[in-house]
């Protein structure tokens, strides 16, 4: 791949040719988004504030359930802080590389923070060029994902009011679709397998826990277990699985 | 637009830009402790099945696991899907096919035996 001109417009459309495949794969959970919004007796403006405000795909799917499951706001609020805990991860592997920013560069780039303009910014960022505009190419991840999450989502909250009970086609089948889609490449060694076994079983013990709370318990107990299956394996198994560290991969929005 | 529900919307945004911008404008400044990072990164995986599980294995509320509940049938056939293919859109579109398909079969199963 050669490298871009250095220029604010050439990274800008770099970026924004480099995460062109995650949009396009975001699009269905926009449009599902919006949608089960509407199933679920979401108000639309409620809808379309969780897109504008949040952005943060799985977060808003999660609190969609929620809300229509009648969870009270805090256990919602609590979950939506759990499910995004991923982007300090990303944002310290990102700091680094923008830390010359002034804060007029870092709030956009901090609000805008999602898996898909992770996953392809940090890969712009560790090639060797010397290029001085490299945040343009992160800029230019951004503002397309944005737009196209809001327009998705409104495509959705017309989708839902046109298409009589989504559920009745199972069309709510395509959440755990879609994450099992974004879960399975994840799987890339056996310290994340053991975690998302003992996920998936603590979900099964403790999915009649009130509030949805068996959520947040059944993924503590995955990171507790992935962190002492980690620890267990012997150190030459642990470097291995250190390079292969998981690359949080395209979530669709969801990833947010 | 209620307004607890504008609220929730407020504390959501709160808490997820309390994630993004501040560690990525004050990092430089701070050192995460390497145990916590070690941690952050099981999260994604963790999270996703706990949300997968019940949805596939109680769809209903109750843990069902009999060739009846479409749902986790139409599940097994996505993971593999999502296994050989790591494509999102195709996982995706042959889940929901492989729902229907099933839901297909035993409505004709039922019928064949009435």
């Amino acid at each position: 791949m050669t490298a871009p001109t250095p220029s604010p417009r050439a990274e800008f459309l770099a970026g924004f040719r480099a995460v062109l495949p995650l949009i396009i794969g975001s699009i269905p959970f926009g449009i599902i988004f919006g949608a089960l919004a509407v199933t679920g007796g979401i108000s639309p403006a409620t809808a379309a504030a969780m897109s504008a405000f949040v952005y943060a795909g799985s977060a808003q799917f999660v609190a969609v359930g929620m809300i229509t499951a009648g969870v009270g706001n805090w256990v919602i609020i609590l979950t939506t802080l759990i499910v995004n805990l991923r982007h300090i991860l990303y944002a310290t592997t990102l700091a680094p590389h923008v830390k010359h920013l002034s804060q007029r560069w870092l709030l956009p780039l901090g609000f805008w923070l999602t898996d898909e303009s992770f996953i392809v910014t940090i890969q712009r960022y560790n090639r060797a060029d010397a290029s001085p505009f490299k945040h343009w190419f992160y800029l230019g991840t951004t503002i397309p994902m944005y737009i196209n999450w809001q327009f998705c989502t409104y495509v959705g909250l017309w989708a839902g009011q046109v298409i009589p009970n989504p559920a009745a086609w199972g069309l709510d089948f395509a959440f755990p679709a879609a994450f099992l889609g974004m879960l399975i490449p994840q799987l890339v060694n056996r310290s994340i397998v053991a975690s998302a076994l003992a996920a998936g079983i603590s979900a099964i013990i403790f999915h009649r826990l009130p509030h949805q709370l068996g959520l947040i318990v059944a993924a503590l107990c995955g990171v507790l277990v992935g962190m002492l299956a980690e620890h267990w394996s012997s150190s030459a198994i642990t470097a291995a699985s250190e390079d292969a560290a998981p690359t949080p991969t395209a979530q669709g929005q969801v990833k947010k | 637009m209620i307004l607890s529900e504008m609220l929730l919307v407020a504390g959501m945004a709160l808490v997820t830009f309390a994630m993004r911008y501040p560690v990525l404008a004050l990092v430089s400044k701070l050192t995460l402790p390497p145990t916590l990072m070690k941690a952050l990164k099981f999260i994604p995986p963790a999270v996703l099945t706990a949300i997968i599980v019940p949805a596939l294995f109680a769809p209903t509320g109750s843990v069902d696991f009999s060739l009846t509940n479409d749902y986790l049938i139409a599940g097994i056939i996505t993971a593999f899907v999502a296994w050989r293919t790591k494509n999102l859109l195709l996982t995706l579109a042959i889940g929901m096919a492989a729902l229907w398909g099933w839901r297909l079969l035993l409505a004709s199963a039922s019928f064949i035996q009435s």
